[in-house]
């Protein structure tokens, strides 16, 4: 599904990622852990599509395709989801008419129908359910006046609309409390399936306790320098980053 | 410069005596002598050039290249073709003026409340004359300004409405003026007069569009009278061609209690100038200014208000937003006046741009002279971008480019349209610049 090979990424002409190499297929959660500045953001929001960010070198094949060549918005199209660490609040634009657009922006590349107001709502509605969030955020405008679990809450919400074949979670659960923890995690692991794929990137091994990675990569200095399965995280809880910082970078 | 100048204005003081000739009655009437007074006065005035305050910004040498003629009859529009222009399931008495003629077969009036008058001008000069003579040019005097004087002498015709004291308008009044040039360079000069009773309610929509592009030069003069305690609610939408001159003035009166919103919506216009002076002249009074512009192109979109607080405990709020692309130019010229006795004002003013290019500007003067000490006063300017960060999570989600570029400039201007209070004006005005932001992304 994603295949990256020797990824090197820069901002403002500094390095951040020096040679990532991962693969990921259908079905599969990968975790990617590191200490702060690592360049885990980094690597979420440069499949995004995010544009101060600079690709050096390297390459990225999603389905076949170049993702790098691709628009933010192509990528979201072809089922690329980052969920967002900082969701941007955008007064004036309703949660409803954002997500009834992207939905259908989505399915018109499909080439399936466009839903309308009553077919949205009435998915927006489950979906909403699913998160156990209130319907009246729909009529909101994004995130504005949200508080930190809400956004990221929002964040698995549109999710759950735009159901994508590869998500990338990007700390979804700092800022999160328990409750809301459990809720984005049982968000997610409602729509995993074995056609979808997660890389759900963080600092902590919390949201591992409930989102069980089939793959775990720690990721130093813009590199990936180990790579195991799920105990590996739990090392790491333990352990702190210390003792993987001198590996030197794996292929994943 | 100069002599052209001079040429112009020799051009429209030539072009008054073809005038007078079309008026055929109307030129017996009390009325005309005021327009030969106005014509003589603007004789005096001449146009203003950027030396002159008012006028600092707004270069308006591309107005006396043309040759403007003042005309008597309109080109023949079928009903159909004001389809674009009326609001889809709106309930309101429409008047409508084609070339700033009355087109009577166009117009629909229901049974208006018991008092009310609603007329054009130029029937009311003779139905209601006392009334027109005593108020008409009260407030805007010809005087002191050329394009008020140059209103004046070209006055033919416009809105007169009166409604009696304790009178709610149930129906909006909805004045629809539609141009159609075919090539000719036609002058319009609505003179609109608005009388409100005490306590009485009513809710106006003012409508400029055009229908085949070209130019014209509009120069409006609408003067509105607020009693005691009366609720006005004016919304003006201008959507002329991109190559039309349009100039409008509106005062405002108000009296003791009075409550008048104004919502202004520019979108149209080669040279767009509007003069919006708010007297208020009473206690408690309360006046909200809002507009909302988006200029692209080599528009220029001028906005120059004015708030007289003369006596106390009056409030206020004035919020102006406008976005700019190409090399579209916005002017924001903001005067709120406190005077000596108008102890306890509160007066509230924002104007906020959104630059889409490098090329396009906005001079910004917010004006606030305060001679009273007891007074709450604020203003506010900024100009920026779309926010970069908002961009890339609309397309983040899939949302193009385009799309996501005309979602945000409309969120920018929401909180403008909410404050028009009819759904059928706000929806369509929100499609009507979501489709002007998408042929322009």
């Amino acid at each position: 599904m994603l295949s990256i090979k020797n990824l090197h990424v820069s901002v403002e002409d500094t390095e951040i990622l020096k040679g990532v190499n991962l693969e990921v297929k259908p079905g599969e959660i990968h975790a990617i852990m590191g200490p702060n500045g690592s360049g885990k953001s980094t690597f979420a929001n440069v499949l995004a599509g995010r544009e101060e960010y600079e690709v050096t070198d390297g390459e990225v094949t999603y389905l076949g395709q170049d993702l790098l060549d691709m628009a933010p918005e192509e990528r979201a199209r072809e089922g690329v989801f980052l969920a967002f660490q900082y969701p941007v609040e955008i007064p004036g634009v309703s949660t409803s008419h954002f997500m009834k657009t992207a939905l259908n922006a989505i399915r018109e590349h499909r080439g399936e129908e466009q839903l309308d107001a009553m077919q949205f709502l009435k998915l927006a509605r489950e979906k909403m359910q699913l998160i156990e969030m209130d319907e009246k955020f729909l009529h909101r405008s994004v995130n504005d006046g949200f508080s930190g679990g809400e956004k990221k809450r929002n964040e698995i919400f549109q999710m759950a609309v735009l159901e994508p074949k590869l998500a990338i979670l990007d700390e979804t659960d700092s800022g999160l409390d328990i409750d809301a923890l459990r809720i984005v995690a049982n968000g997610v692991n409602k729509l995993r399936s074995s056609d979808n794929a997660f890389i759900v990137v963080t600092h902590y091994q919390r949201l591992l306790n409930y989102i069980v990675p089939d793959y775990v990569h720690v990721l130093v200095d813009g590199r990936i320098v180990e790579s195991g399965d799920k105990n590996l995280a739990l090392r790491l809880e333990e352990q702190g980053y210390d003792w993987v910082k001198d590996n030197d970078a794996v292929t994943a | 410069m100069d002599s052209e100048k001079k040429d112009i204005r020799e051009w429209y003081q030539t072009a008054f005596a073809d005038f007078e000739n079309s008026l055929n009655g109307g030129a017996s009437l009390p009325f005309h002598a005021v327009r030969k007074k106005a014509i003589a006065r603007f004789a005096e005035l001449g146009f203003p050039s950027t030396r002159n305050e008012d006028w600092k910004y707004t270069n308006i040498a591309p107005l006396l290249k043309h040759q403007f003629q003042p005309v008597a009859e309109a080109p023949d529009i079928a009903a159909e073709s004001l389809a674009p222009f009326l609001f889809k399931g709106l309930d309101a008495d429409r008047l409508v003026f084609v070339n700033g003629v009355y087109n009577e077969a166009l117009s629909s009036v229901s049974n208006l409340p018991d008092g009310v008058i609603l007329d054009t001008l130029e029937n009311a000069f003779t139905t209601h004359a006392d009334t027109v003579t005593q108020a008409l040019g009260k407030t805007v005097s010809y005087e002191e300004e050329t394009f008020s004087a140059l209103n004046t002498a070209f006055a033919r015709t416009g809105v007169f409405l009166s409604v009696p004291a304790g009178v709610v308008l149930e129906r909006p009044l909805y004045i629809l003026h539609v141009s159609k040039t075919e090539g000719r360079e036609f002058l319009a000069a609505p003179r609109n007069l608005f009388l409100f009773g005490d306590n009485s309610q009513a809710r106006l929509v003012e409508g400029h569009y055009n229908l085949d592009g070209g130019t014209s030069f509009k120069n409006s003069v609408t003067e509105i009278s607020v009693g005691a305690d009366a609720l006005v609610e004016h919304v003006r939408i201008q959507d002329e061609s991109k190559d039309a001159f349009h100039f409008a003035t509106t005062q405002v009166e108000q009296a003791t209690g009075s409550n008048y919103t104004s919502v202004a919506i520019d979108l149209g216009g080669s040279l767009v100038r509007n003069n919006l002076n708010v007297h208020l002249a009473e206690e408690r009074c309360e006046a909200h200014l809002i507009g909302f512009y988006f200029g692209s192109g080599r528009q220029l979109i001028d906005n120059h208000t004015m708030i007289d607080h003369a006596v106390p405990n009056c409030e206020s709020n004035e919020l102006y937003k406008g976005i700019l692309d190409d090399r579209a130019h916005g002017v924001f010229n903001g005067k709120v006046m406190v005077r000596p006795d108008a102890q306890k004002t509160n007066a509230f003013q924002q104007n906020q741009a959104i630059l889409l290019s490098d090329d396009a500007h906005i001079d910004s003067k917010p004006q606030l002279e305060i001679f009273a000490d007891d007074v709450k006063c604020s203003h506010g300017a900024t100009v920026g971008e779309l926010d970069d960060e908002s961009l890339f999570y609309l397309r983040a989600r899939g949302i193009g480019e385009q799309e996501a570029h005309a979602m945000l400039r409309l969120a920018f201007a929401r909180d403008i349209f909410n404050y028009i209070k009819i759904d059928a004006v706000r929806e369509r005005l929100e499609e009507l610049v979501v489709e002007r932001f998408n042929n322009k992304a």
